[in-house]
């Protein structure tokens, strides 16, 4: 499972060496602040786990990294350079893919055509090339059969195939074009315990073949699992924000559910 | 630190692909778009070859082929558009607002008529492109912007027409230069030995080769397919949807203008008030051809055939001594199985096996 992503990450990546770095980062929509003073650190070959109840500000967090807002306070930098992406090509561009927990793939157009979309392979350059469709076809068979995805048929409807598999197609895509960070958007929320097992692998084997992972979740079990570094978000702001040394299982669910403020209410409802 | 997690090696060996077997035929091909129109244009097909013995001639294949071409040009570009997820309600004033402007600029002006041809397509293409701009630019649905196209044109198709003409129709093109040239490439008669046929059904079926071709074997394709699809997955892998979309609409625009120098080279006059209504029937070759409204499902043959059943019950009818009031009745019942057919297909399609 875990060949096709050695095989295509990018060998130059050392472990521990920053790829993105976000220093008080901050979006305002109009009056509203989604987001505040955030610092997030993804170091190649490490997963960042961050973590939200709904509405915390993670969806943004991923939008001002995958390029599709601009952030409007603070500092951006991948690969030590300042960024600001104005569309997801430039994000893609430079490394960084991401992958939609719903917005993953086109659900009725076939296996390889998503696999492919965006990147499509053609017999030339030229305006009007075509497509390789057989290039195509064979590729996105093979790495799907490496990866231990049992597809019917190459080009049957992606909808076709179960959640957990759309899933690892579309991470496998994207490590297959060269993505250096990983941008996984709850990809298990939706899941299963077993499908969601497949796809926490697949994130190891990302972490483990030197790419830095971004894992946006509101599962501190799941995050528990592969994280290195974990970072809370609450209304906007950061709450917690500490390394896998420096925290317990119980102290992330505890956390997650509320802390503080879950304490109270336990005291106050005191039966 | 990553103990709590191994990745484990491949269980099942690359070489050997388990549980792997092919789709069956009739999966495969009840996935294809266009089986439900290619059924029912048979059935159609066969039904009018009984009932109406005049039906049975070349001449009458060769105006069933006509008609249907008239409907099928514009409608390859809307289907096109619906996949990518999109409506065109303007395209059939459209096609009058090309044939008016080339006509009224070439001959209150005395020009060569190939020069109110070439403005008239840079109208057309302009048309298209604030359709494509608005929609992309505002997010309203384009069902209300090209609503809104649509009464903004046939008011002015009126409305210049009897300002500059002061009637409702333009007067004869056919002395002005230029006018043979032009009707020897959109309206001539063609001798295929056993048939003859207006040039147009050629054009059609090369307006449908074109746009399978583009749909099924180039990236542009895949990019219109995913547009329709789901944009915002598209527009995150790199797909830029803004553009395929304003392309398409200016497809449409495209087509619609190549329907209106037929019809202008055709008839030599061109009537203000034409084509109102004609956006619809569009809509409808395609849907039956196989097209979701929903976007990102459909093919340029399916509409093809949508139009050959189109053209098929137009003139069936008459052929058949019947009332010719009840075509558009016919036409509805159509649009309401095939959009039946169509999600019982979809659903098979999509569906988990």
């Amino acid at each position: 499972m875990t060949d096709t992503i050695a095989e295509h990450a990018d060998p130059g990546l050392a472990k521990g060496v920053p790829l993105v770095e976000m220093e008080g980062v901050g979006k305002s929509y109009g009056a509203i602040r989604a987001l505040e003073g955030v610092n997030l650190t993804v170091n190649a070959g490490e997963v960042a786990c961050v973590l939200g109840d709904n509405g915390a500000g993670k969806s943004t967090l991923i939008k001002i990294i995958s390029g599709l807002h601009g952030h409007t306070e603070g500092v951006l930098k991948v690969d030590g350079q300042e960024r600001k992406f104005g569309s997801p090509r430039e994000s893609l561009d430079a490394g960084i893919a991401t992958v939609y927990q719903d917005l993953a793939v086109v659900g009725l157009m076939e296996v390889w055509r998503n696999f492919f979309l965006g990147s499509e392979i053609r017999k030339g350059k030229y305006p009007l090339a075509p497509l390789d469709i057989k290039a195509m076809r064979e590729i996105a068979d093979a790495e799907l059969q490496k990866m231990g995805i049992v597809v019917k048929d190459i080009n049957q409807p992606i909808g076709t195939l179960s959640g957990g598999q759309r899933q690892c197609v579309a991470i496998a895509r994207a490590v297959y074009f060269g993505a250096r960070v990983l941008i996984l958007d709850e990809p298990t929320a939706a899941l299963g315990v077993k499908q969601s097992g497949v796809v926490l692998k697949y994130t190891a084997a990302a972490r483990d073949a030197g790419l830095g992972v971004v894992f946006i979740t509101h599962n501190p079990h799941h995050a528990y699992l592969v994280g290195d570094h974990f970072i809370i978000l609450k209304l906007g702001r950061r709450v917690l924000d500490k390394k896998r040394s420096e925290v317990t299982l119980e102290e992330l669910t505890g956390e997650m559910a509320g802390g503080q403020e879950l304490a109270e209410l336990s005291h106050e409802l005191k039966r | 630190m990553s103990s709590s997690v191994v990745a484990k090696p491949p269980t099942a060996p690359a070489a050997a692909p388990p549980g792997r077997a092919e789709r069956s035929l009739i999966s495969r091909v009840l996935g294809r778009p266009e089986v439900g129109a290619l059924v029912a244009a048979i059935v159609i097909f066969g039904f009018f070859y009984a009932v109406a013995p005049p039906f049975r001639t070349l001449p009458a294949l060769a105006t069933v082929l006509y008609a249907s071409s008239t409907i099928g040009i514009v409608a390859v570009g809307v289907a096109l558009l619906m996949i990518g997820g999109e409506f065109d309600l303007s395209a059939g004033v459209a096609v009058t607002t090309a044939a008016l402007s080339a006509a009224m600029l070439s001959y209150q002006l005395s020009l060569n008529i190939w020069v109110g041809v070439i403005v008239s397509l840079a109208i057309a293409l302009a048309i298209g492109f604030v359709n494509g701009y608005l929609v992309v630019r505002t997010g309203i649905p384009s069902f209300l912007i090209t609503l809104s196209t649509f009464f903004i044109l046939q008011g002015v198709n009126l409305g210049v027409t009897k300002l500059i003409t002061g009637t409702v129709a333009t007067p004869n093109a056919s002395r002005l230069d230029g006018f043979d040239a032009g009707r020897a490439i959109f309206a001539s008669d063609i001798p295929l030995g056993f048939i003859t046929v207006k040039v147009t059904v050629l054009w059609w079926l090369a307006f449908v080769a074109i746009g399978t071709w583009i749909l099924l074997r180039s990236r542009t394709g895949n990019w219109v397919t995913a547009s329709g699809g789901n944009a915002a997955s598209a527009r995150a892998v790199g797909v830029p949807v803004r553009k395929v979309k304003i392309g398409l609409f200016m497809g449409v625009a495209f087509l619609g203008w190549f329907l209106g120098m037929h019809l202008l080279f055709n008839f030599s006059t061109v009537q203000a008030g034409l084509g109102v209504g004609n956006e619809f029937i569009y809509i409808i070759a395609s849907v039956v051809g196989g097209a979701l409204l929903t976007g990102g499902y459909g093919s340029a043959v399916g509409s093809a055939l949508g139009a050959f059943i189109f053209g098929m019950t137009n003139q069936g009818i008459v052929f058949a001594g019947w009332d010719p009031n009840w075509f558009r009745a016919f036409l509805g019942l159509m649009l309401l199985l095939a959009v039946m057919v169509n999600l019982y297909i979809k659903n098979y399609a999509a569906g988990r096996r």
